[in-house]
């Protein structure tokens, strides 16, 4: 006489990997259309979908994917970033050579920075594409005009986040560039040391883009707080921002469509 | 065509050129979409657009609406499929740029910004580094969070479209692909040493100088006092943002207008005005010279 007889269960426990993949899915592995709800539902990854969708939110010929694939090139650039932190020092005396030892002696280093480069500027566009087609389908109209303003916002996170990348290799390229950019703080009215209406006391050593670079001149410290920013506090605020981006995608009513024919969902 | 190629082929230029294309193809595709769009809402409404785009719907179907697994999952893995591969093939083609170590004392000619500010910078020949690099990029920021509560036309929400909303999608157009990148597009391949004009196929002539006599807008009219040149300038400036104004009362009873109300409509034309200001200053420059509309002691516009 079996456990199971004994305590009144009937048949044997069901197969070991059946068993496996239905308590790591939470949802046995059998295709209904119940299953299919709750495998999106019921899955972490996967709940920030809606459980079903309209027809017409699934053509690529509506949304170009843009918003899906601006994301993903954020979590690449995070991959190959935090890859590239491994090698990777922040300061005038080891940056530079650090981008060669990754060139040329890390295994995988250079692949892996040129995927982090190319991540980065195809984000960039592709952000922009994204902007274009919100925008073309009219999709920030009531009730989703604060997901736009967010949607700007993040926008102008990722080109900050390209900006201070760019600092980062510390070569020619990166100095001038930022040296370029940075000069508009200078130029700010009120607190540029440069432009119109300068506070008194203004002066290059304390403007605002002695804040930004941490002296008057792109040097050691720039390439301190520009690190900061890049790796730690721009990545966090865009990982926030696309939690209530993604959030308020659901809370607003789905992805944005043509009013359905009548009886339609 | 050597110098293009130049440009062409350095590895932090591809996006820009891919970008061209790209953009050109998807603004192809949605004008045609916009327009079957167009016809379709003409003759059954919305209803019509939002059937074409659901496609067929199985007969006897309760629930019009598919699941997302697998049918939106599936898409999501086929795109990042797709996304990876190219980019990882682009990035054992193609190196990232390493230059020689930073050096503060040698300025390379020309120092350009990352591409994607090319546009900010190419500004910088037309307008005070205050407007071109702090004032616009806060004001295209600001316009850009906006529209939704400016653009009070409640059509066209949800699908390609042009008809119901042609002045809203020709001014985003005319800003987004007209200055943001044809002014990106022009700061790449246009600009050499000293960030002079050489069109593409033209070498980097090291050694050109381009004394371009600049004058003020108040020159142009002969007025050569300091301060009468000051209120010229501050007139024309005022007098250009009076067509708002103008604008407002000639069009006030208009129904879109007065649905706008008084607030919504001064923001409006203030952007308006701002970014036609952008193209109107870069033709006084190239066509008549002008560096400075309005002059005064503490700033320049």
């Amino acid at each position: 006489m079996s456990d199971a007889e004994a305590t009144g269960q009937p048949g044997e426990a069901p197969g070991l990997v059946r068993e496996v993949v239905k308590s790591a899915l939470r949802v046995e592995n059998v295709d209904t259309p119940k299953n299919r709800v709750l495998a999106v539902a019921h899955t972490v990854w996967l709940h920030l979908h809606p459980s079903k969708v309209p027809r017409h939110a699934v053509r690529f010929s509506f949304t170009w994917g843009a918003g899906g694939i601006a994301f993903y090139l954020f979590l690449i650039t995070v991959v190959t970033g935090v890859a590239l932190m491994f090698v990777y020092r922040p300061t005038p005396e080891h940056a530079w050579l650090d981008m060669k030892r990754l060139d040329f002696d890390v295994p995988f280093g250079m692949v892996n920075r040129n995927m982090h480069r190319w991540a980065a500027h195809a984000m960039v566009i592709v952000v922009w594409v994204h902007l274009l087609r919100v925008f073309l389908t009219g999709s920030y109209k009531a009730p989703r005009q604060f997901n736009w303003v967010v949607g700007v916002g993040l926008l102008t996170l990722t080109m900050l986040l390209s900006f201070t990348g760019y600092l980062l290799p510390w070569d020619q390229l990166s100095m001038w560039a930022v040296t370029v950019g940075t000069n508009m703080a200078a130029a700010a009215p009120v607190v540029g040391h440069e432009g119109p209406f300068a506070a008194p006391g203004v002066t290059a050593a304390n403007d605002a883009r002695a804040l930004l670079l941490g002296g008057p001149t792109v040097g050691g410290n720039a390439l301190l707080r520009f690190y900061i920013l890049h790796c730690v506090a721009l990545p966090l605020a865009l990982g926030l921002g696309c939690i209530l981006h993604f959030w308020r995608v659901r809370r607003d009513g789905g992805i944005s469509g043509p009013a359905a024919p009548k009886g339609g969902a | 065509m050597e110098p293009l190629w130049r440009i062409l082929s350095q590895p932090d230029n591809i996006p820009i050129a891919l970008m061209v294309p790209l953009f050109a193809g998807l603004l192809g595709f949605w004008w045609r979409t916009a327009r079957r769009n167009d016809a379709l809402l003409a003759q059954g409404g919305e209803a019509a657009v939002r059937s074409a785009m659901d496609g067929a719907v199985p007969e006897g179907t309760p629930d019009p609406r598919v699941h997302t697994w697998p049918y939106l999952l599936r898409i999501e893995l086929i795109a990042a499929l797709v996304v990876t591969v190219v980019l990882l093939v682009w990035s054992i083609v193609i190196d990232a740029p390493l230059e020689q170590l930073a050096d503060a004392a040698r300025t390379p000619n020309p120092s350009k910004a990352p591409w994607y500010f090319l546009g900010l910078q190419e500004l910088l020949v037309y307008f005070d580094p205050w407007i071109a690099g702090v004032l616009l990029p806060v004001l295209i920021i600001f316009g850009l969070s906006v529209i939704p509560y400016v653009d009070v036309n409640p059509a066209g929400s949800g699908f390609h479209a042009w008809r119901q909303r042609r002045f809203a999608v020709a001014v985003f157009l005319f800003g987004f692909v007209g200055l943001w990148l044809g002014l990106i597009l022009v700061g790449t391949f246009c600009r050499g040493p000293g960030w002079n004009w050489f069109w593409p196929w033209e070498a980097w002539d090291r050694a050109r100088a381009v004394p371009m006599a600049t004058r003020n807008w108040a020159d142009v009219f002969g007025i050569s006092s300091s301060s009468g040149a000051s209120a010229f300038g501050a007139l024309t400036v005022l007098g250009w943002y009076g067509l708002g104004l103008v604008a407002w009362w000639r069009l006030r009873h208009r129904p879109l207008v007065a649905r706008l109300g008084t607030s919504r409509f001064a923001v409006v034309a203030f952007l308006l005005l701002t970014m036609l200001s952008v193209p109107l200053k870069m033709a006084l420059r190239l066509g008549l010279s002008v560096k400075y509309v309005w002059t005064t002691p503490w700033f320049n516009v």
